[in-house]
């Protein structure tokens, strides 16, 4: 199976989400394929407000099952989310439990006035009443396979994974 | 009744035997070795074939828990736990509830051990009233109602006038006095050796200091009041340097050491096992190293089994709060044994030191099977394997660090003044 | 010898018992694990989910309202229930015996005990025998047991070490004062010389310190100023009160003269040499206010980590170790 070119659905990602960021809009990606594409989307877009991260080792439901992540990291907000809308940024919307664990630490940290989700790729598999707000490609994968993304000086690319 | 011992392989060490030899016994005494005497009719012969007959196991320290503290022991289940480890004649220290200080208390204790005959039972009597090292005992009183010497048990004395004095009293009359030593002071709160494994897990130590200043106290005592003494549970090897150099200056002195001291020290607390919470405490590597060369070259006269039957209540706590002691009647021949093999010494060395030895400390005509003496007789099997476990031990006190450990040597039959009284398998069988 | 309970039959953390013998990289791991948690204080909601529906009981056999306040507030930051016993005034006094205590509150849905006792080692009883009746999935903090351990101390004390001065393998540390009685201190030796500190130096007058300390790893000083010669960290503990005049020392006047860290003798030590101390400080007795209160000092930063390092260590714990 081929996978689509990053930088191009990138490109795409960003012209769909362009007349909706307004000067006070935040954009806060999902350690770590989504915190690479927010990068790259915060220069494209050219937005004002910090980037912000989220890791959400401490919030997924599986913590009891899996226990804790080796690789956790502190979240990083570097601005009021009160009052604010926010568009969360993840590479690949699968079960949606990453989002949930996400949209749950975002409100520790205050009330925004709207919460949108921006991903690259939507590969289904739904577990969770989640919608991308913006997507730039829908892909069909075997239960078995992942789609990840890959950084190489900020160069993104997409590799598929069997597991 | 007459019992003929057939088969075994003979060890007495007080007589320097040590080859197959029958023993043949008649109203309580041995009547003949070897050769079956003319007209001997046994109404009992006993196969030790394969087997190792012995002298009966003296132990020069084995708390009974009675009177007082039956909820851990009795005499019953304590002296039931002796002869089943070959065990038959003990000395028992006098820190019971109350304690041994009043003649009424000891006759009764004779009686019953003589009711329920099992082990002979020696009691000493205490030093001091209520073991609280102020006023002396009725010792005479004591040894006429039969305690064979005078002890303080764990128990400093405080005041070394009245230690002074003690020592002088009973040296009016010749008594013995058995003392184990310890500064209090120095001891005092402490619950391990002083060492590294004390200070690595935050025990309280007490150092060897507490025992060599004691040590040297009591032999000046000793030497100054012409008492006879008898230091109790040496641990360290400092404390052996005293009583060598004491010896050496001419002074007659003897000392015992515990048969766990030869195989533990401090190292074996690991995370705070309880079960090796013992007084005086656990020593380092090397200081046991010294008990184990000195305990085969005599230096040290005897071994004990310093039973001491705890409840688990006492014992399931923190290190610092359990209770003190290790049941030990049942693994005092295993242990010798294991010491012996070990050290690549005779077994009838090893055997001197449980019973020729023992009887020799205590001034008791036991510990041998010469013709004419009590037929009190060990038979075992060296290399036979013994399970050490709660279920197993007769004893009533289950603690002991060997919980779950195999260790070799099995008593299949024990005789105490002529009677078959344990049979671990069915080796006895009567003859028409 | 017996198996370290504190490591389950895979060598994973299931217990926190003592710093002794625990890994590097367990050590390791739980410091890295401890920084995220160290900005949830920051935010507007100071909560994560990780123990939600869990059951904290702190079993406080000896009393001590800052430690249990702050296990307490890192197990409620992760958003467990907790409950505080404080049983040195209840049932012991009534004959319960400590392992009944155990048996009564595990009966209870116990998922944790964080457990502080005056003796050494009643921690690992209580491990000893929640694994021998099959209640392994109960986990054990040793939140200060006698003078033997106090893991959480000597954990937070590295964090915060390793938040200044990053190499431990560089660093030269000096721990000053009753080493003796001191748990704290035990544990700061372990970790310490775990992470590969390569010089080590414990400084008291020969009555507060222990037998043998010397095979621990560490060089014994009786002179505070020659101890303090360039040192990179100096580690206070606290003289306990009931220590402070007797047969141990003549008074604290005589201590402060000798042991008592003022400015001048920090001086001694490297110029950006950072003091700890675990609290709670006797001013005047073993610290200077001059030094207490000093630009050297990290004794409130220590506080702070030292939640998010409880924090680690019941997330560690009750996730399992994956």
């Amino acid at each position: 199976m081929s996978l689509p070119d990053a930088e191009r659905l990138l490109a795409d990602l960003a012209a769909q989400m362009r007349p909706h960021v307004t000067p006070e809009t935040g954009l806060i990606g999902l350690h770590t394929g989504g915190a690479w594409l927010a990068e790259r989307l915060h220069a494209l877009l050219g937005v004002s407000v910090p980037l912000g991260t989220l890791d959400v080792s401490f919030h997924r439901d599986d913590y009891a099952q899996r226990g804790l992540a080796r690789d956790a990291r502190a979240s990083s907000i570097p601005f009021d989310v009160g009052g604010r809308p926010l568009i969360l940024v993840d590479d690949v919307l699968h079960t949606g439990r990453t989002v949930r664990a996400a949209l749950n630490e975002l409100f520790d940290y205050g009330r925004p006035t709207r919460v949108e989700l921006a991903v690259l790729i939507d590969r289904g598999g739904r577990q969770l009443p989640i919608a991308p707000t913006y997507c730039a490609a829908r892909l069909e994968l075997a239960d078995n396979e992942r789609v990840k993304l890959a950084t190489d000086d900020g160069v993104l690319s997409l590799r598929l994974v069997q597991e | 009744m007459k019992i003929h011992i057939k088969g075994g392989h003979l060890i007495d060490p007080s007589q320097d035997i040590d080859a197959p030899t029958d023993v043949f016994i008649a109203a309580g005494h041995v009547v003949a070795l070897g050769r079956m005497p003319d007209g001997f009719h046994a109404n009992r012969v006993v196969d030790a074939s394969g087997q190792i007959v012995a002298p009966g196991l003296i132990d020069l320290c084995a708390r009974l828990r009675e009177p007082g503290l039956e909820y851990r022991a009795t005499l019953e289940s304590e002296t039931a736990a002796a002869v089943a480890g070959g065990v038959t004649s003990l000395a028992c220290p006098p820190d019971t509830d109350p304690v041994l200080d009043e003649p009424g208390l000891v006759e009764m204790l004779k009686h019953r051990a003589r009711m329920l005959n099992l082990a002979h039972v020696y009691p000493h009597g205490a030093l001091t009233m209520g073991l609280k090292g102020e006023r002396l005992t009725e010792m005479g009183e004591l040894f006429d109602a039969g305690c064979i010497a005078f002890s303080q048990a764990n128990v400093p004395v405080a005041d070394t006038q009245v230690l002074y004095r003690a020592m002088q009293y009973a040296a009016t009359f010749g008594y013995t006095v058995w003392l184990q030593p310890t500064d209090m002071h120095l001891a005092a709160g402490g619950v391990a050796h002083e060492g590294e494994v004390a200070a690595r897990l935050g025990l309280t130590g007490i150092p060897v200091l507490a025992e060599t200043l004691a040590i040297g106290l009591m032999l000046q005592l000793a030497r100054a009041t012409g008492c006879r003494l008898h230091l109790a549970r040496i641990s360290s090897r400092g404390g052996l340097m005293l009583i060598d150099q004491a010896r050496l200056d001419g002074m007659q002195v003897s000392c015992d050491v515990a048969v766990h001291a030869l195989h533990l020290c401090d190292v074996d607390i690991g995370y705070f096992d309880a079960q090796c919470r013992v007084v005086p405490p656990l020593r380092a590597q090397f200081d046991r190293e010294a008990l184990r060369a000195a305990l085969a070259d005599g230096r040290i006269d005897a071994l004990c089994s310093d039973h001491t039957p705890v409840d688990d209540d006492a014992k399931q706590v923190p290190f610092a709060e359990a209770e003190p002691g290790t049941t030990g009647l049942e693994l005092l021949l295993p242990l010798t044994l294991s010491w012996a093999r070990e050290m690549k010494l005779p077994l009838r060395l090893a055997l001197a030191r449980i019973t020729s030895d023992p009887a020799r400390v205590l001034g008791l005509d036991a510990g041998h099977l010469k013709v004419g003496g009590v037929a009190d007789v060990c038979i075992f099997d060296p290399d036979a394997p013994v399970m050490i476990s709660r279920g197993t031990l007769r004893s009533l006190g289950k603690n002991t660090p060997y919980l779950g450990r195999e260790l070799l040597g099995r008593v299949s039959a024990t005789l105490v003044s002529g009677q078959v009284v344990y049979e671990g398998a069915a080796r006895g069988r009567d003859t028409p | 010898m017996a198996r370290n309970p504190q490591l389950n039959k895979h060598g994973e953390l299931q217990h926190l018992l003592t710093t002794e013998g625990l890994p590097r990289d367990v050590i390791t791991r739980i410091l890295d694990t401890a920084e995220p948690f160290t900005v949830v204080a920051e935010r507007e909601v100071k909560k994560l989910p990780l123990l939600r529906g869990k059951s904290v009981f702190n079993l406080f056999f000896e009393n001590s309202t800052r430690t249990r306040t702050t296990f307490e507030i890192a197990a409620k930051r992760l958003s467990a229930d907790v409950i505080n016993l404080n049983i040195s005034t209840s049932s012991t006094n009534k004959g319960e015996t400590l392992l009944d205590t155990v048996d009564n509150l595990a009966a209870m849905q116990a998922d944790m005990f964080v457990v502080r006792h005056a003796s050494s080692g009643a921690p690992y009883l209580i491990a000893q025998h929640l694994e021998a009746t099959g209640r392994d999935h109960i986990h054990v903090i040793n939140a200060g047991d006698g003078r033997h351990a106090h893991p959480t101390q000597g954990l937070l004390d590295v964090y915060t070490i390793r938040h200044y001065k990053r190499d431990f393998t560089q660093l030269s540390v000096a721990i000053v004062g009753d080493i003796l009685h001191s748990r704290v201190a035990r544990s700061q030796i372990h970790a310490l010389t775990t992470l590969g500190v390569p010089d080590l130096r414990v400084i008291a007058p020969k009555t507060l310190l222990p037998g043998d300390l010397d095979r621990l790893g560490c060089r014994v000083f009786h002179d505070l100023k020659e101890g303090l010669r360039g040192v990179d960290v100096v580690m206070m503990l606290r003289l306990q009160n009931e220590r402070m005049q007797g047969s141990l020392l003549p008074s604290p006047q005589e201590y402060f003269k000798f042991f008592g860290l003022t400015e001048e003798k920090l001086a001694l030590a490297k110029p950006d040499a950072i003091v700890l101390h675990p609290g709670p400080m006797n001013r005047g007795v073993e610290i200077d206010s001059a030094v207490a209160d000093g630009h050297q000092a990290v004794i409130l930063p220590q506080v702070t980590f030292g939640i998010a390092v409880r924090m680690a260590v019941m997330a560690m714990l009750a996730g399992g170790n994956a």
